[in-house]
């Protein structure tokens, strides 16, 4: 709790005890009036100040003016009335202070809450000084090409590549993704990770200010200031509301006793003023104001806990209504690495075949040699290699164990007279011949990401209706990939310019206006088509920082899953800013009304204005726990 | 140029009130008030002094709304 809220909760106890010590006394009259007087201004003396405040600065209509007038109406009321019953001005002004009491002390909760969540800023980096000793500096000061120790437990202040030592790196924070990364020596380390285990020296290759630590600060920071539609429709919303209700409250206290008078009845000035106030506690707009924005931000919040980072609330009020989602292929859907897919016509033995096939690669620099000496996963013995030959675009030549091994292409089996088995898969082929005998063929390919089918699964539950895949890749794989997939259209063999050409057809041909169109891609060459869709998801986006200028939410990991996450998410976080809104206005209309009968006194006022603000304020709240979405 | 502020103040009214009364100081290009993260981001026409700017708009601000502050 800050000073200012401690101060305010002794306001507050000391009022309510004092009031209820002021039941016990019997005094009457004027004594009455200043005795209550005190606990009023205990409480109240700041609102009618800034009241007071407004009025000079000629800007009268807000919350302070209406509490101001409406506490010190019902006073002047009493006092004329000789009712003595000023218990009902003190209690509205006591409960209005425990509303805004609770509501900044939720507010400060939430606001710690998400930003412990992004405590990714480091204070300092470790750089080893003349003497060799280490010295903790501003990672401001630290120079591109420096070297910075990392010790265990520490924050990696500033991206770059590591030069000595060995450790597992918690991403967490910046992914949401809990299993540690290893890093080692020449591997590129971004900065936000926790160092775990060892220490670890590198060299930065950006300065703290592009590191990817302050580009994500920077984005969540700036994110709830791009305001949602509903966000602005609130605030027009109260720029209207408070003056109206105002002057219907000067109406509703003045005109029916001068009708009353017109007929030559009784004017019931008291009792048409105490409608005028009530009216005037009843419409306060305080929860509407408040708990719009705290849902957003607290939506935001929830989803960067996710490792979904978005970088506005209109973002996120867009992406609920998303019915098209276009992805791109490779890095999106799967992992844009080559792997080993498959053992066709193995005449040995699988594990013989690729021992082979790893040694006869093992000198060549080629990503598919490269992935063949990956699926065979044991340690290669250079020794028993020799005789390599690369026969240029068709393959590999080598004698492995004794054996003359061949791995290639078809044109390589054909030059070397071998008849060889055609292969319908989708990928590279590489044939394999040992001793001039066709011993069988790999499948290499780009493999889809595990989670890929049930990404797409889960976008059509989340209510998407229509999916598209864009891709510079052959048709062939692309409609290979989109079927396995199920993902309802493919458009391959683009070239960037017609990958945004695809998403501009895909949007003039949305059913309805509001209907949003989605692009997911890596971002590396994406950014012109991430930029064109409704709204723009780059992926694994670590590092690459075109992709975060360009698109509007990033996913921190390479998961496609988290696409449907993320629209989840916005929903949830729709629902309950619907729910606010109806609710308060729903609320306050039918007290206004009762108000204006002279059905609804102080009391119900109280719980019109703040009862509605506290329920709406831990609705909002509800929108930071997206973790079972 | 832009420069981002600390701020302290304790409603969302207020922080739109700010919002408005920096928007309007000589000087200030634009600004924007984060009543959710307590920042406010000025950006400031320009060869502006940011400095002399800054507390015409802290003057401003008080104006609207007399307790709050930004941490120059």
């Amino acid at each position: 709790m800050t000073k200012k809220q401690k101060i305010m909760l002794c306001r507050i106890i000391i009022t309510a005890v004092l009031l209820i010590i002021f039941q016990f006394i019997p005094i009457d009259g004027l004594y009455r009036f200043f005795l209550y007087l005190i606990p009023y201004l205990i409480i109240g003396f700041d609102i009618v100040k800034k009241a007071v405040h407004g009025i000079i600065n000629l800007k009268p209509f807000d919350e302070n003016f209406l509490m101001a007038i409406a506490t010190v109406g019902a006073f002047v009321i009493a006092l004329i009335n000789h009712s003595g019953d000023y218990l009902e001005a003190v209690a509205v002004m006591l409960f209005y202070q425990i509303g805004e009491f609770f509501q900044s002390v939720a507010v400060g909760k939430s606001r710690k809450n998400i930003s412990a969540l992004m405590d990714i800023r480091p204070d300092y980096a470790n750089i080893r000084n003349d003497n060799g000793e280490l010295e903790k500096v501003d990672p401001d000061d630290v120079e591109i090409g420096s070297v910075i120790i990392v010790n265990p437990g520490e924050k990696i202040p500033i991206d770059g590549i590591v030069t000595e030592g060995r450790s597992t790196l918690d991403t967490k924070a910046l992914t949401g993704e809990s299993v540690p990364r290893t890093a080692e020596k020449d591997d590129e380390v971004i900065s936000g990770c926790i160092n775990m285990s060892g220490v670890l020296s590198i060299r930065t290759t950006k300065e703290f200010g592009d590191s990817t630590v302050s580009k994500i600060l920077e984005l969540v920071e700036d994110s709830t200031s791009r305001k949602s539609k509903s966000e602005a429709f609130i605030t027009r919303f109260a720029r209207v509301y408070t003056p109206a209700v105002c002057l219907s409250a000067l109406a509703l206290a003045i005109l029916p006793p001068l009708i009353n008078i017109a007929f030559h009845n009784l004017p019931g000035w008291s009792d048409w003023i105490y409608r005028a106030l009530t009216f005037l506690v009843i419409s306060c707009p305080c929860a509407l104001v408040i708990s719009i924005p705290l849902s957003f931000f607290a939506g935001i919040g929830g989803a960067s806990r996710e490792g979904v980072l978005v970088k506005g609330s209109n973002f996120l009020e867009a992406l609920s209504k998303t019915r098209t989602v276009a992805f791109d292929k490779t890095g999106t859907m799967t992992k844009g690495v080559f792997e080993v897919n498959d053992l066709h016509h193995s005449t040995l033995d699988k594990e013989k075949l690729l021992f082979f096939a790893a040694h006869a690669e093992s000198a060549s620099g080629h990503p598919i040699a490269q992935s063949i000496r990956r699926a065979y996963k044991k340690s290669i013995d250079e020794t028993i290699v020799s005789d390599v030959e690369e026969i240029g675009g068709n393959g590999i030549k080598a004698s492995v164990d004794g054996h003359l091994v061949a791995a290639g292409n078809s044109r390589l089996m054909e030059k070397l007279g071998i008849s060889c088995i055609d292969c319908h898969s989708v990928g590279t082929i590489v044939h394999i011949a040992i001793d001039n005998e066709y011993c069988g063929h790999l499948v290499i390919s780009d493999t889809v990401k595990e989670s890929a089918h049930e990404a797409v699964r889960s976008l059509k539950a989340a209510g998407v209706r229509r999916t598209v895949m864009l891709t510079g890749d052959l048709k062939r794989i692309g409609e290979e990939t989109a079927k396995r997939l199920d993902i309802d259209e493919v458009y391959s063999e683009l070239l960037p310019n017609e990958k945004v050409e695809a998403v501009e057809r895909l949007l003039s041909e949305k059913e309805n206006e509001k209907d949003i169109v989605v692009f997911v891609g890596d971002g590396i060459n994406d950014a012109p088509v991430l930029g064109r869709a409704d709204i723009g998801i780059a992926m694994g986006a670590l590092g690459s920082d075109a992709a975060i200028e360009a698109s509007d939410i990033v996913l921190m990991d390479d998961d496609p899953m988290k696409i449907s996450k993320a629209i989840r998410i916005s929903k949830k976080c729709m629902r309950i800013v619907y729910e606010n809104i109806w609710f308060a206005i729903g609320v306050k209309f039918v007290c206004l009304m009762l108000g204006a009968l002279g059905i609804a006194n102080m009391w119900i006022a109280i719980f019109a204005d703040v009862g509605v603000m506290i329920i709406a304020v831990l609705n909002a709240i509800r929108a930071l726990v997206v973790k079972r979405l | 140029m832009k420069k981002t502020y600390d701020i302290e103040v304790d409603c969302a009214n207020c922080a739109a009130k700010m919002e408005e009364a920096a928007k309007k100081t000589q000087g200030v290009k634009d600004c924007t008030v984060n009543f959710m993260t307590l920042k406010m981001k000025v950006e400031f026409e320009d060869g502006a002094d940011k400095d002399s700017v800054m507390q015409e708009v802290l003057k401003n601000c008080k104006k609207v709304e007399s307790d709050c502050e930004i941490k120059l």
